[in-house]
C-alpha cells in the first residue's frame, strides 16, 4: 500500500488495529474497569465486609434524576425499615415523598489504599442514608462495592496466572521447539494429554485435595498455580510450532551465520513475527481463567471468605430458592460476561492488526 | 479398515492408562490413607477405631505398599467393576453411580445433538446469507454463549423459566409427579426439566460449531468449484448443499472428540445447579467432603466418556474424509 512504506510494524498494526471500531471501544472500556478495579477504595461507596443491617437481602436501588418536590438533584428514595409487629421480620418501606441527595467526593469509612495512602473520600455516596445499587446481601453488604473489590481479586488472579502460564509456555514451547527430540516428544504429548481430557473436573478434584484449613492467602497462592496449568499448554504449542517453522527462514539463517546465539535468535529474530499470535492466545487464556477462577470459587472449592472474588460473590447463588427470592445476587456474574466479551473483541482486533495481509 | 480401527482401539487404550493413573494419584493425593478416611467416617458415628483395627486394615488393603503396587490392585478392581467404597453413601461406589448414570448420558447426548442440529444449519445459513439479520443475531449469540460460564447460564435460565413459565426448578419432576408412575403428564414433566440442562450444555458448543462452519463455508463458497456448479445451472441451494457442504462437514467432525470432552467437562456444574439427580452433584459433594474413592471413580468415568466419544469421532471422520481413508490403506 503506499504512503505506509515509512511506518514501523508496530505502527502499521496499531492502525490496523484503531480502525477496528469494537476493539478499540473494548480496549478503552478495559482499561477503564483497571483503573476502577485499581481504585476499588475510591469508587466503591462501601468496604466489602461493611453491613447495612437495615437493609439486608435489599433490592438494588435506582438513581433518580427529580425529587419528589420538584427539584433537579441527583437522588434516590428514601427508606424507611420496620419490624413487622407479626413476623417480627424487617420490612423496608419506600417514601415517595422524601429522598437522600446523592453527593460525590463525600467522606465515608477510613481506608488504606494499597497498604500506602490513607483516606476517607469516596467517589459517591449518600450522607444522610444509604444507597445500593446492586443491592445487599444477606448480611446487607453492599454488592456494587463488593463486586468493584471481587473484579480487582480477579483480575489479580488472572493476570498472575496468565503470567505463569506465559512463562511456562515461552519456556516449554520453546525449548520443544528449539531442542526437538525426546523433550519435544514428552512435552507435546504432555500437553495434548491435557488438553484432551475434560479439564473442569480434573482442576475440581485437584482444588478438592487441598486441605480445608489453609489460610485464605494460602489457598489464593493454590489457586493460581492450578489456574496458570490450566493456560500454559494453548500458548506452549503456538510458540513451538512456531519456531519450528521459521527455523530455516532466510532471516534466521541469516542471524544464525552471523553469530548470534540460540537465546538472541528466539528473542530478537523469532519471538517478534508471533507476538500478535501471543497476545491473542493471551487475552482469550486470561478469559478461560478468569472464568475457571468463577466456576471454582462457585463451587466453593476456589477462593474462600473473607477473600472477595467474582465466583466467592455468586457463592450464595447457588440455590435456587436465592435465585427466585434475590435475584440480584446474579449481577456479578454478568461482569464476568463483560471481561470476556471485552478479551474476545479485543483479542479479534489484535488477531487482524496481527495479520500483515490486512494491511 | 480393520487396521485404521485397531490401531485407534490400541491409543484408546493407552489413553485410558494413562488416565487412570492420574485418576489414581489424585484419589491418592489428600493426606491420610483409606484407613484414616475410615477411622473418621466411623468417628463422625460416634465409634472409637482401636489402632489395631487400623493396622488390620492396613494389612489387609495393603495401604503401606509401594504406588505403582496399589495402583495395580485398584487397576484390578476396577476392571472387575468395583470402584471402591464410599465413606458417604456407605455403599459401593458402583452402586451409587449406576442410579445416575443414565440420566448424565442423557443430558450429555442430547446436548451433543443439539450442538449439531443447530450449530451445522445456523452456521451454513449465516455464510450464504452473510451480514444477514439471522448472521448478525448467530454472531451476536456465538459471542455471548461463549463468554458466559455454564453456571451463570443456568442460574439466568432458572430465573427466566420460574418468571415466564412457572416452571419449578430443580430435580427432573415438579412435585405433583415424584414418586408417581410413569403417565404421559409425567413423561412431558420430565422433559420440560430436561430443556435447561440441554440448553446450558448445548450453548457455547453450538456457538463455536457455528463460527466454525460458517469460516470454512466462507472459504469453501468463493472457491471456483462452486460458481462452476452454478454456472452450470444448478438451482443455489442444490449447488450448497451438494459440493461445499459437504465440504465444511469434515472439520465439524474432527471436532466432535472435543465437543464431547467440553460437554463432559460443563456436565458436573450444570447437574449440582440444577440439582439433577445425575452424577454432578454426588460429584461435588464427594470432592467437598474428600470421599476421594467415590470421585476417583467418577473421574474415571468422565474420562471414559471421552475417549469413547473420541473414538467414534475417529471412526466418523474416516467415513466422512476420503484423505483419512486413503491414508489408512496405504
Amino acid at each position: 500500500m503506499s504512503g505506509t512504506a515509512h511506518l514501523s510494524r508496530l505502527q502499521l498494526a496499531r492502525r490496523a488495529f484503531a480502525a477496528n471500531r469494537l476493539a478499540l471501544v473494548s480496549l478503552w472500556a478495559l482499561v477503564g474497569l483497571i483503573v476502577i478495579a485499581l481504585f476499588a477504595e475510591f469508587f466503591a461507596p462501601y468496604s466489602p465486609q461493611a453491613r447495612n443491617r437495615a437493609h439486608a437481602d435489599g433490592q438494588p436501588m435506582g438513581i433518580g434524576l427529580v425529587t419528589p418536590d420538584g427539584r433537579v438533584q441527583l437522588n434516590v428514595r428514601a427508606r424507611i425499615t420496620e419490624r413487622d409487629p407479626v413476623t417480627l421480620r424487617r420490612v423496608t418501606q419506600i417514601q415517595d415523598d422524601d429522598s437522600w441527595p446523592v453527593r460525590f467526593l463525600v467522606r465515608g469509612e477510613p481506608y488504606t489504599w494499597l497498604g500506602l495512602v490513607e483516606s476517607d473520600r469516596r467517589l459517591f455516596g449518600v450522607p444522610d442514608g444509604y444507597l445500593h445499587l446492586f443491592g445487599t446481601d444477606r448480611l446487607g453488604r453492599d454488592i456494587f462495592s463488593r463486586t468493584i473489590y471481587a473484579f480487582r481479586t480477579s483480575l489479580s488472579v488472572g493476570a498472575i496466572s496468565v503470567l505463569v502460564a506465559f512463562v511456562l509456555g515461552i519456556a516449554i514451547g520453546g525449548l520443544a521447539g528449539y531442542v526437538r527430540g525426546l523433550f519435544d516428544t514428552v512435552s507435546m504429548r504432555v500437553v495434548e494429554f491435557l488438553q484432551s481430557i475434560p479439564t473442569l473436573p480434573l482442576w475440581l478434584t485437584v482444588a478438592a485435595a487441598v486441605p480445608r484449613d489453609w489460610s485464605a492467602i494460602q489457598t489464593y497462592m493454590v489457586m493460581t498455580v492450578i489456574l496458570s496449568l490450566i493456560g500454559w499448554t494453548v500458548l506452549a504449542r503456538r510458540v513451538r510450532s512456531r519456531i519450528i517453522a521459521m527455523h530455516d527462514d532466510a532471516h534466521v539463517l541469516a542471524a544464525r551465520l552471523a553469530g548470534c546465539g540460540p537465546t538472541t535468535i528466539f528473542r530478537r529474530h523469532m519471538l517478534p513475527s508471533f507476538t500478535g499470535y501471543l497476545i491473542v492466545d493471551l487475552t482469550l487464556a486470561f478469559s478461560t481463567i478468569v472464568i475457571a477462577e468463577t466456576s471454582l470459587s462457585f463451587l466453593g472449592l476456589g477462593l474462600r471468605e473473607p477473600v472477595v472474588s467474582l465466583g466467592v460473590l455468586l457463592l450464595p447463588a447457588q440455590s435456587i430458592s436465592a435465585i427466585i427470592l434475590t435475584p440480584w445476587y446474579l449481577i456479578p456474574g454478568f461482569v464476568v460476561v463483560l471481561i470476556v466479551l471485552l478479551l474476545n473483541f479485543i483479542g479479534d482486533g489484535v488477531r487482524d492488526a496481527a495479520d500483515p495481509q490486512s494491511y | 479398515m480393520l487396521r485404521f480401527l485397531f490401531g485407534r482401539l490400541a491409543s484408546a487404550l493407552v489413553v485410558l492408562a494413562a488416565f487412570s493413573l492420574v485418576v489414581f494419584f489424585l484419589i491418592q493425593l489428600p493426606p491420610g490413607d483409606y484407613a484414616d478416611a475410615y477411622a473418621a467416617a466411623r468417628a463422625a458415628d460416634g465409634d472409637q477405631v482401636t489402632p489395631e483395627e487400623l493396622a488390620n486394615i492396613r494389612e489387609r488393603f495393603r495401604l503401606d505398599a509401594p504406588f505403582i503396587f496399589q495402583y495395580v490392585n485398584w487397576m484390578g478392581n476396577v476392571l472387575r467393576g468395583d470402584l471402591g467404597f464410599s465413606f458417604e453413601y456407605k455403599k459401593p461406589v458402583s452402586h451409587v453411580l449406576a442410579e445416575r448414570l443414565p440420566l448424565t448420558l442423557g443430558i450429555a447426548f442430547c446436548a451433543l445433538f443439539i450442538v449439531y442440529a443447530v450449530g451445522i444449519p445456523l452456521g451454513l445459513y449465516s455464510a450464504v446469507r452473510r451480514r444477514s439479520a439471522v448472521d448478525y443475531g448467530a454472531t451476536f449469540i456465538g459471542y455471548v454463549g461463549l463468554a458466559t460460564p455454564n453456571f451463570l447460564l443456568a442460574l439466568i435460565l432458572v430465573y427466566l423459566g420460574h418468571k415466564w413459565f412457572g416452571l419449578s426448578a430443580g430435580g427432573v419432576f415438579s412435585p405433583e409427579y415424584v414418586g408417581q408412575p410413569w403417565s404421559w403428564g409425567r413423561f412431558r414433566d420430565f422433559l420440560a426439566h430436561l430443556v435447561i440442562p440441554v440448553i446450558v450444555l448445548g450453548t457455547a458448543g453450538t456457538a463455536a460449531q457455528v463460527r466454525t462452519m460458517r469460516a470454512t463455508m466462507l472459504d469453501e463458497l468463493s472457491k471456483p468449484y462452486v460458481m462452476a456448479a452454478r454456472a452450470s445451472g444448478l438451482p443455489f441451494w442444490t449447488a450448497v448443499w451438494r459440493y461445499p457442504a459437504r465440504v465444511a462437514i469434515v472439520p465439524i467432525a474432527a471436532t466432535l472428540g472435543w465437543e464431547i470432552t467440553a460437554i463432559v467437562s460443563g456436565a458436573p456444574i450444570v447437574g449440582i445447579v440444577l440439582s439433577l439427580p445425575e452424577m454432578g452433584p454426588v460429584f461435588l459433594q464427594s470432592l467437598i467432603s474428600q470421599d476421594m474413592p467415590l470421585a476417583g471413580g467418577i473421574l474415571l468415568i468422565y474420562y471414559v466418556l471421552v475417549v469413547v466419544g473420541t473414538l467414534i469421532s475417529d471412526l466418523i471422520l474416516f467415513q466422512l474424509d476420503p484423505r483419512i481413508r486413503m491414508g489408512a490403506q496405504a
